[in-house]
């Protein structure tokens, strides 16, 4: 193969097409802002969390459509709406009650989803569902991906704000509290991310397959980097691979498949290679036993 | 120590802890039950008694952590200046992050969440060489051993640099030489006019470091100077009296008569006379029982 044609596979959709290249930039911003949160998230042992957000989104996302049809302010509104009412009720009640936050928010997400369920077929009307479970990436417009845009700075600027009060509630959320009262609204800004971005993501990738981007490239990373500012490069380096490489794959593949699930499965891929290769503990290294050292 | 100065005067000095009536507890059942008195600023106190006696509900309910059932705790003016090392710090031990980190979490009230911590490197390794952990900054926690670790914590106590420092159980399970290395940083804490207040168990511990102990057993049992407290019939009384979680138990009727501070000062307790009928199923609790430092081996 020579390099011209090697260059004309991996840009050359990119070049030719303007939907390519739209899905290409909304992909990327997601990869830059979804990926720090997995980590964080990986690193509290809530990876299932954000898995429960998307459960609560979609209801949201589901009234807003029903009330406006196919449009983006609509859906957006009401998947921030559900998805925040259920971070902050779910927040609130492990605050206040003896209730963990896994099982309150395991409790909040339940209702919600079976309130957007019953919410759908109290219209009766049939409602394409899989444009907001599998997203539609090769059809971003210029709304979405100002949205995307905005999602990303927003939680990149946000991040930096809240990193150090953010890293010590994770690691001694009781010495938090004796010094500060900002554990309570860091934590509670943390979600409303998670959320915002899952919301962002669902243009994307649809409301469950951005939990992917968001988590499969944090899982990646710990293969490759042992600290934070190991870690959250990589997953965002992962994210951006899997976004070209399962863009390029759908592009290219002889068979239709759709784009969102590809992105995830590259992403997918990556994680088994480097959980098998990943110096990091991964499986290979692992097994192979090297000498210990003198001290 | 806590005795002659007024009791009004000390608790407006920062330093000072003052327990008002201070009944603390979990699901209404009290682990702390009236706690009257005043910890002076610069006391190194050492709280006994025996598990389930409210050593830690008590630590706890100075920091804060949890709200009192009745009565209240005042801590000086800035009642956010205090360190707590709890007993099982539900630190998360394998978050990635490097010892230097977790020591620099101490510098939080300087620097927030924005401020540079770059510039305060010498200050951070002077804190861990203090307690001896010169050379293992870049070690990630999850590789120090407790006792290592416990080093680590007290090094951020040290950059915390607080009025009131409560350590709850900080040597269980350390070895002696790290309890040696801790106690003489405790000591220094001591001597720099800070107040320490640590829950204990190692009774000769007490005697050799601690100049005044709080003998606990839900109720104050007794208060005072080492060695007039740490004696076999209070401990023998603080034993009995760790009762059982009643889950029948009555409705305390003990009135808050303390809206007037005991100002006698005569003592830095006053374990309260109940001399008012009430009925409620405490064993050993109908007879007055003001003296903490006379304990009285009567019914119960």
């Amino acid at each position: 193969m020579t390099l011209a044609a090697l260059a004309d596979l991996l840009v050359g959709p990119f070049v030719e097409f303007g939907f390519m290249r739209r899905a290409l930039a909304g992909c990327l911003a997601l990869s830059l802002s979804a990926p720090p949160l997995g980590v964080f998230l990986m690193l509290r042992r809530m990876s299932l969390m954000s898995e429960a957000m998307s459960h609560a989104i979609l209801p949201g996302a589901a009234a807003g459509f029903l009330v406006a049809g196919l449009s983006l302010p609509a859906m957006t509104f009401g998947g921030l709406v559900a998805g925040l009412a259920v971070a902050l009720a779910a927040g609130l009640v492990t605050r206040s009650t003896v209730l963990k936050e896994d099982a309150s928010l395991a409790a909040f997400y339940l209702i919600s989803l079976a309130g957007g369920v019953f919410l759908v077929s109290l219209r009766g009307s049939q409602v394409d569902l899989l444009h907001i479970l599998f997203g539609t990436v090769l059809a971003l417009d210029d709304d979405a991906l100002t949205l995307l845009g905005g999602i990303s700075s927003l939680t990149l600027v946000a991040l930096a704000l809240l990193y150090r009060p953010l890293v010590i509630e994770c690691v001694d959320p009781l010495f938090l509290r004796t010094v500060s009262r900002a554990g309570g609204p860091v934590h509670s800004a943390f979600l409303a991310l998670v959320v915002v971005n899952l919301v962002g993501g669902f243009q994307a990738l649809g409301t469950l397959l951005a939990v992917g981007l968001m988590l499969l490239p944090a899982i990646t990373a710990r293969f490759w980097a042992a600290d934070l500012s190991g870690l959250i490069p990589v997953a965002m380096l992962v994210s951006m691979l899997s976004s070209v490489a399962g863009l390029l794959v759908s592009y290219h593949a002889g068979i239709r498949l759709p784009t969102g699930p590809a992105i995830v499965l590259s992403a997918g891929a990556l994680y088994l290679v480097s959980m098998l290769i990943g110096p990091r503990g991964g499986l290979i290294h692992r097994l192979v036993r090297r000498r210990h050292l003198e001290a | 120590m806590n005795g002659s100065v007024s009791a009004e005067g000390e608790a407006a000095r920062p330093g000072a802890i003052r327990f008002r009536g201070l009944t603390l507890g979990y699901d209404r059942h009290p682990a702390v039950h009236h706690l009257d008195g005043i910890i002076a600023p610069g006391d190194l106190l050492a709280v006994v008694g025996p598990n389930g006696a409210g050593k830690s509900t008590l630590l706890k309910g100075i920091v804060g952590e949890i709200a009192p059932l009745d009565g209240m705790v005042e801590s000086g003016p800035r009642s956010g200046a205090i360190a707590y090392l709890p007993q099982a710090a539900e630190i998360d031990r394998s978050f990635p992050l490097s010892v230097l980190d977790l020591a620099a979490m101490g510098l939080w009230r300087p620097l927030g969440a924005w401020r540079s911590l770059t510039r305060q490197r010498a200050r951070l390794i002077e804190a861990l060489t203090a307690v001896g952990l010169n050379g293992f900054e870049d070690r990630p926690i999850g590789t120090l051993s407790g006792g290592q670790f416990q080093r680590a914590l007290f090094a951020r106590l040290i950059l915390q640099d607080a009025r009131i420092i409560l350590l709850d159980e900080p040597f269980t399970g350390i070895d002696e030489r790290t309890t040696g290395d801790l106690l003489a940083l405790i000591r220094g804490w001591h001597g720099e006019g800070r107040t320490v207040v640590a829950a204990l168990h190692d009774l000769s511990q007490v005697r050799a470091h601690f100049p005044s102990t709080l003998v606990l057993a839900r109720r104050p049992i007794a208060w005072g100077p080492t060695r007039e407290v740490l004696t076999p019939p209070v401990l023998a009384r603080a034993l009995r009296l760790s009762e059982a979680w009643d889950e029948a138990a009555a409705i305390c009727r003990h009135e808050t008569h303390h809206a007037a501070p005991p100002a006698d000062g005569d003592r830095s307790i006053e374990t309260h006379d109940h001399e008012h009928g009430h009925d409620h199923a405490h064993p050993d609790h109908h007879h007055a029982h003001g003296h903490a430092r006379a304990p009285h081996g009567a019914v119960s």
